[in-house]
């Protein structure tokens, strides 16, 4: 045996490395029923699944009334949004879309099968037979401008950098624009008539554009050798965090007013924008603080060293690592705060939970909250673990803890 | 405890006095040297590192430091472009003061490249980036510049190979040979080097010490701690030993290795050269 194993250390020869394969039989018998107490335990989780999973299906397919979701959709999508004007959105949507396939040639031209399949999402949504002609087209349209995006990157992916960064800066300022109107081109839409998912995807989007980089100033300034800026934030995170999320926007909506002259009146939904942003810089600065924390000295080192200053240093090599480090963290902090403005309608806005209750509101649809709320369930989760799933992606893609 | 015998001739004064743009000729022609460093003191808390260091060096010397573990040699190389700051001395470094002013400061460490124990090269960026930042950044060259110049450095230390790999992905010796090329892209006047061989393994020292040898053969000015005796016999023209904070012996290596003065410098050379 000794003597075999040097010969083929002296003859060089690669060993492949031991294969496993399984039946379909095989698999099944060693993870779910290799010794007794396995197989107890398999058939005791498979029946508390039945009699959990069976009566939700049966529930959801043969009793449940979804006339009220039909019937309101487009409560739920838009709120009072005027029907005459919702081709802004879908604009914006057909831009979004345009982007996101310029984006995903650009950054990730190997990863076509996904982008494929995340193309059947819009059709299988232009496919459900209760919505109007309108959004028929507008989903194929919808479709249609990410492919043309797509299409352009791959056909142009050097010279169209630097057009997808524009329009990735630019995107948030256009929507506003579009949504809210521009005089004389676009009809003003009061915000008091945004609501239902685009006035939630409104909140959690300006809360996580405009909360993260004010978040990165908040931990740069916790580590400032300043004594004023250092105070500031510490000051600032630190009564921030100890505060709940609903007395922010209650201090916005009620208190404000009382404290501003009666001539000034800022307008609700921008109140609210305000207490979210405000409130979730503050825990964004305590996570990206924790990416700070983990950059050793060397690092701050070598870059003084090369003559780099005080910002070039912080830009070009702190953040980048820093960032990179607490992208599952920062992640879980978007999430949180998409599920957290919900907490809106407390203070009177129609957002998607808003519009559930004055749907429930409603004579013909008293009593429906099962079918309401779960589907409004449904839209939180599905964009929340979008955002994860995003997240993954991209520690995969930035090498997280490989290099 | 006898004090640092080592003899320093010129003052900061004689530097200072002289217009500044005189004195980038007087450094060339190694009439003043391009660091001077004068009764520098140093304290951690309470703890004396540092105990009146006087040291001159001339365009184009190799000098070796070494001495025992928290003899104050790393700290000392240190304030030298101010990654530690000093409380007492004064030094100079081609022809500009060392003080608090952050353009000085700037301006010295753009002129010293370091290499270090840890490599202390950026993860997130590939051994190119690494290379290329500082020129592009604190230079102002253009892109194309930079990497011209970053690949022709990757030649010097042997590894152009290795261009677009992260330094993860590389071995110690590699990393450190990307590390001086980095410190050199920058085109630095001095080069200091804090025990760039201390974290390699064996087989790895030696590639990194032959990049150094063929540096030092260039004209480089080079203030390099370390224990490597083989490469100090081989380049160095001055060697000093520290100990507790002080100079305690200064000499040719030729004076040192065949005849050293102090008991402190015979006790610590017997006990590395086995």
């Amino acid at each position: 045996m000794m003597n075999r194993n040097q010969e083929q250390y002296t003859t060089g020869e690669v060993l492949a490395p031991p294969t496993e394969r399984y039946t379909v039989l095989g698999w099944l018998k060693k993870n779910l029923f290799s010794t007794w107490y396995y197989t107890l335990l398999t058939l005791l989780t498979l029946y508390v699944l039945y009699i959990i999973i069976k009566p939700t299906l049966v529930w959801v397919f043969t009793q449940a009334q979804w006339q009220v979701v039909v019937v309101n959709l487009r409560l739920f999508m838009v709120g009072q949004y005027p029907a005459d004007q919702i081709f802004r959105i879908w604009i914006a949507l057909h831009l979004l879309a345009f982007t996101a396939g310029l984006a995903w040639a650009i950054w990730l031209p190997r990863s076509r099968r996904i982008g494929a399949f995340l193309l059947l999402i819009p059709l299988g949504f232009a496919a459900l037979p209760f919505i109007s002609t309108f959004s028929h087209i507008n989903w194929v349209i919808f479709d249609l401008a990410a492919l043309a995006g797509w299409g352009l990157g791959t056909w142009k992916p050097k010279a169209m950098r630097r057009p997808l960064i524009v329009l990735l800066l630019a995107y948030f300022p256009i929507l506003i624009l579009l949504i809210l109107g521009v005089q004389p081109l676009l009809k003003i839409v009061k915000t008091n008539l945004w609501g239902g998912l685009l006035l939630t995807m409104l909140l959690a989007v300006v809360g996580i554009t405009v909360s993260f980089p004010l978040g990165i100033l908040l931990a740069l300034g916790r580590k400032s050798e300043l004594p004023i800026v250092k105070l500031f934030s510490i000051l600032y995170i630190e009564i921030i965090r100890g505060v709940p999320l609903v007395t922010v926007l209650f201090m916005a909506q009620l208190m404000l007013p009382l404290f501003l002259p009666p001539q000034i009146k800022i307008d609700n939904v921008i109140r609210a924008m305000a207490g979210i942003v405000l409130f979730s810089a503050a825990y964004m600065a305590e996570n990206v603080r924790g990416g700070l924390q983990a950059i050793p000295k060397g690092q701050y080192e070598a870059a003084w060293a090369l003559g780099l200053n005080g910002f070039q240093t912080t830009f070009f090599i702190i953040l980048p690592q820093a960032l990179r480090n607490v992208i599952p963290v920062l992640v879980n902090q978007f999430i949180a705060l998409f599920k957290d403005t919900s907490l809106v309608a407390i203070v009177g806005l129609l957002d998607l939970l808003g519009i559930a209750s004055t749907v429930l509101a409603q004579p013909a649809f008293i009593g429906k909250q099962r079918e309401v709320y779960l589907f409004i369930a449904l839209i939180y989760w599905v964009f929340s673990y979008a955002m994860s799933y995003a997240s993954r992606r991209l520690e995969v893609a930035l090498g997280v803890g490989e290099r | 405890m006898s004090t640092s015998v080592v003899e320093v001739k010129t003052t900061p004064e004689q530097i200072l006095e002289m217009p500044e743009e005189h004195r980038a000729e007087a450094i060339e022609r190694g009439e003043i040297p391009i660091v001077l460093a004068h009764e520098v003191h140093k304290w951690y808390g309470n703890f004396h590192v540092l105990r009146g260091i006087n040291m001159e060096v001339y365009k184009g010397e190799v000098i070796v430091i070494f001495g025992p573990s928290g003899s104050g040699k790393s700290t000392f190389i240190r304030t030298i472009n101010r990654l530690e700051e000093y409380q007492k001395g004064k030094i100079i470094v081609d022809g500009t003061e060392l003080s608090r002013d952050i353009r000085n400061i700037e301006k010295i460490r753009m002129e010293t490249g370091m290499v270090f124990q840890q490599f202390n090269l950026f993860p997130h960026l590939t051994v190119l980036q690494n290379i290329t930042l500082a020129p592009i950044q604190v230079r102002k060259w253009p892109k194309a510049k930079a990497e011209e110049v970053a690949m022709q450095l990757l030649k010097r230390v042997g590894i152009p190979d290795q261009a677009n790999k992260f330094p993860g992905q590389l071995s110690g010796g590699q990393q450190q040979r990307v590390a001086i090329a980095r410190a050199l892209a920058m085109q630095p006047k001095i080069m200091l080097f804090d025990e760039p061989t201390s974290a390699l393994d064996p087989e790895m020292i030696k590639e990194v010490l032959d990049v150094m040898v063929e540096l030092a053969e260039s004209g480089m000015t080079m203030l390099v701690v370390t224990h490597e005796m083989g490469f100090a016999r081989a380049v160095a023209d001055r060697m000093y030993f520290f100990d507790q904070g002080q100079i305690v012996e200064s000499g040719s290596p030729e004076q040192i290795f065949t005849n050293p003065q102090e008991d402190r410098t015979k006790l610590f050379l017997s006990q590395i050269l086995h």
